[in-house]
């Protein structure tokens, strides 16, 4: 077990591949199809191109906030990338690696963040919840699904999300907690992106780590290299194993780092220095895992190359369709909040369209 | 049919419903085991197993949150938050994603879930047990709140509130838990969330009232009807969504109105009701729409809850300020 070799206590944290995509211990590689492979590294580099672009489109006046994934690819897709089209992703707000791979369309994606609540109406076989914003709440909801599924007899496993600011969050405590006791099959993944807002890590917790929390849960934690995405799929593939198998929730630090800005809102040169930033830039966990594939033979730079470009035309043209979709049609903000319109809001509804008739 | 009380008629509901559909499951704090402190969930764990009737750890937010996560996947969720004055913990869960949900995934996910608990004071208690938040909750989309008065409509809105795709806040007036009894039909029924019930025709004043207070109201009646005043009753039974056409109705009948609940004045659940009373029936009133609502103040310890709680000679003295304005 991962989590017996790697103790958090210590310090001791998994990392499998080094800088320059070199194995670092043989035994540690995960077994993954080459197929899966390389889908991984086209998701990690989509989320890049799709992350780039929509900073440019936001500064561009096109896009509304938008909070970036820049440098924390390697934590969701490597993640997400362990789990089952059957399990449930139980997102935060900043995983879009995580999502693209769990198949929610890039244009709904971009549909939230244009303002629209229809991208958060992923299709029927996405098992994946909307964006949750209050910070860690949602981590209670991975924890009933789990305990659901458990109760249903099925063997479908929840990963959640969640900051490192998040686990400062008293609900955090109360979904580990619970899913403990009930030993309900979910995984906690914890980005820690070194900063939540202007806050660093060092504020939230005295603990040296945030996968040492796990211990006082009586649950397996184990601390993995965030930019490794081979550290984070084989430290994710035994936490869903052992979800599956009926042994209870896990707790899983990524450490990484947000390479951008917390939100388009935010302006991170306030706090932070430009040198920490150039020092996580040369970690960069794109690279990382590109330089792994071609040393296998699995990739190369023309492909790379190509591939990005591609992915370029993909977005612009994606984010030309979200931009042409128009402003939500008046019913819509009425007939979701009930699963049938109460009288209160016929009435509301009907004299809006009446004083503003086709306006409306 | 068997005779039952408030509180037996919800285990029976719960029963019930647990034996005809295998998605309900019953959970809280002492709800398992014990069977809750007020005995409401006894006898369900024995019955159905630890899967679908247990005890969790001392936590609102996650028995609301997970109870979010439970209805996504499947689940009918009902549980029970031990006190009104505990809920607020959960406050976030409630408001920020179970009232919200289905909204925000546009229709993907609805969230079949009750959320239980005793409200409202009289029951010489400590300090948050003896509060009536309905208006917090009604002030909500995407909740519904639903407070019974009576065994029968106990068991029926709770049914309904278990079938009901949105999330329900069902609020059970402990003051009358076992006050009283009265015959519940053993066979399945519902009765409609969001329907008023006119308890008492009457032609000269309309007094609205939900919970312990209906018992009140219908003491006062028999005081003022003595001096000849004939007062129609409705118990609203369901806060939001308000059945406004009942009440309507009966205020362009009568031409008075008066609601009484023990909740705080200040922007309360009257405030609601006088306003649809002023929109909708103005020209009918003979007399300014009022209300008879708890002080706005903290619910006082009991030395002091007496001057609080609400009396039938109050409801009596006001019924006739009303009516002889």
């Amino acid at each position: 077990m991962l989590t017996d070799r790697f103790n958090p206590l210590k310090e001791e944290m998994l990392c499998i591949l080094d800088q320059d995509g070199r194995i670092i211990d043989k035994n540690l590689e995960p077994f993954i199809e080459n197929d899966n492979l390389l889908r991984i590294y086209k998701t990690m580099l989509l989320a890049k191109v799709a992350d780039i672009k929509a900073l440019q489109y936001q500064r561009q006046g096109r896009m509304l906030t938008y909070a970036p994934n820049r440098g924390q690819e390697a934590a969701q897709v490597g993640s997400i990338a362990a789990t089952e089209k059957n399990d449930w992703l139980v997102p935060a707000f900043r995983e879009l690696g995580a999502w693209l791979y769990k198949g929610a369309p890039l244009e709904q994606i971009f549909l939230y963040w244009y303002g629209n609540e229809m991208g958060s109406k992923f299709p029927d076989d996405v098992k994946m919840l909307p964006v949750s914003v209050p910070i860690a709440s949602q981590l209670n909801h991975a924890t009933g699904i789990a305990m659901a599924s458990k109760i249903k007899g099925e063997k479908d496993v929840a990963i959640a999300y969640v900051g490192d600011g998040g686990t400062s969050q008293g609900e955090f405590h109360e979904a580990v907690n619970f899913a403990a006791v009930f030993n309900a099959p979910v995984i906690f993944l914890i980005q820690n992106n070194q900063w939540a807002i202007s806050v660093p890590r060092s504020i939230q917790t005295k603990s040296k780590t945030l996968a040492q929390k796990a211990i006082a849960y009586g649950i397996p934690g184990i601390q993995v290299d965030g930019n490794d995405v081979l550290a984070v799929y084989a430290a994710t593939k035994e936490a869903v194993d052992r979800a599956r198998n009926g042994d209870g929730p896990t707790i899983i630090e990524a450490v990484t780092y947000r390479l951008g800005p917390h939100t388009t809102s935010d302006d991170p040169t306030i706090y932070r220095d430009e040198n920490e930033v150039k020092e996580w830039e040369k970690k960069d966990p794109i690279e990382r895992f590109k330089k792994y594939l071609i040393n296998k033979g699995l990739w190369s730079e023309e492909e790379d190359k190509k591939q990005y470009e591609e992915y370029e035309n993909y977005v612009g043209e994606t984010f030309k369709k979200v931009e042409e979709s128009g402003l939500v049609p008046l019913e819509d903000i009425f007939k979701y909040t009930y699963a049938e319109m109460t009288p209160n809001l016929v009435e509301q509804y009907e004299e809006y369209k009446k004083y503003f008739g086709e306006e409306a | 049919m068997a005779l039952l009380n408030i509180i037996g008629a919800v285990t029976h509901a719960l029963d019930s419903e647990m034996e005809r559909d295998k998605t309900v499951v019953v959970y809280g704090e002492d709800v398992g085991y014990e069977g809750g402190v007020f005995r409401a969930t006894v006898g369900l764990q024995k019955k159905y197993g630890v899967d679908r009737c247990f005890d969790t750890p001392l936590s609102e937010a996650a028995i609301v949150g997970t109870a979010i996560g439970m209805a996504i996947n499947g689940m009918k969720p009902v549980v029970e938050i031990q006190f009104d004055g505990f809920v607020l913990p959960a406050l976030n869960q409630i408001i920020a994603h179970a009232a919200r949900m289905r909204n925000r995934s546009r229709g993907k996910y609805n969230l079949p879930m009750v959320i239980r608990m005793p409200y409202g004071g009289g029951i010489r208690a400590l300090e948050h047990h003896s509060e009536s938040p309905e208006a917090i909750f009604a002030h909500i989309p995407g909740l519904k709140v639903v407070i019974p008065s009576t065994p029968y409509d106990t068991k029926g809105l709770l049914l309904a509130a278990i079938r009901d795709p949105d999330p329900v806040i069902f609020l059970e007036p402990k003051r009358i838990y076992r006050a009283f009894k009265q015959e519940v039909p053993e066979e399945d029924y519902t009765v409609p969330i969001g329907k008023a019930k006119i308890v008492k025709s009457g032609e000269d004043i309309t007094v609205v009232a939900w919970g312990a207070l209906i018992r009140e109201v219908q003491k006062a009646i028999e005081e003022v009807e003595k001096e000849g005043i004939s007062v129609e009753l409705i118990d609203l039974r369901t806060i939001s969504p308000i059945d406004r056409e009942t009440i309507i109705e009966s205020v362009k009948k009568t031409g008075r109105f008066l609601v009484v609940h023990e909740a705080v004045k200040s922007f309360g659940p009257g405030a609601e009701l006088i306003s649809i009373v002023n929109e909708k029936a103005f020209l009918y009133l003979e007399a300014p729409p009022t209300r008879l609502a708890g002080f706005d103040v903290t619910v006082p310890l009991p030395r002091g809850e007496h001057h609080f709680i609400i009396e039938p000679r109050q409801i009596a003295k006001k019924i006739k300020e009303v009516v002889e304005f």
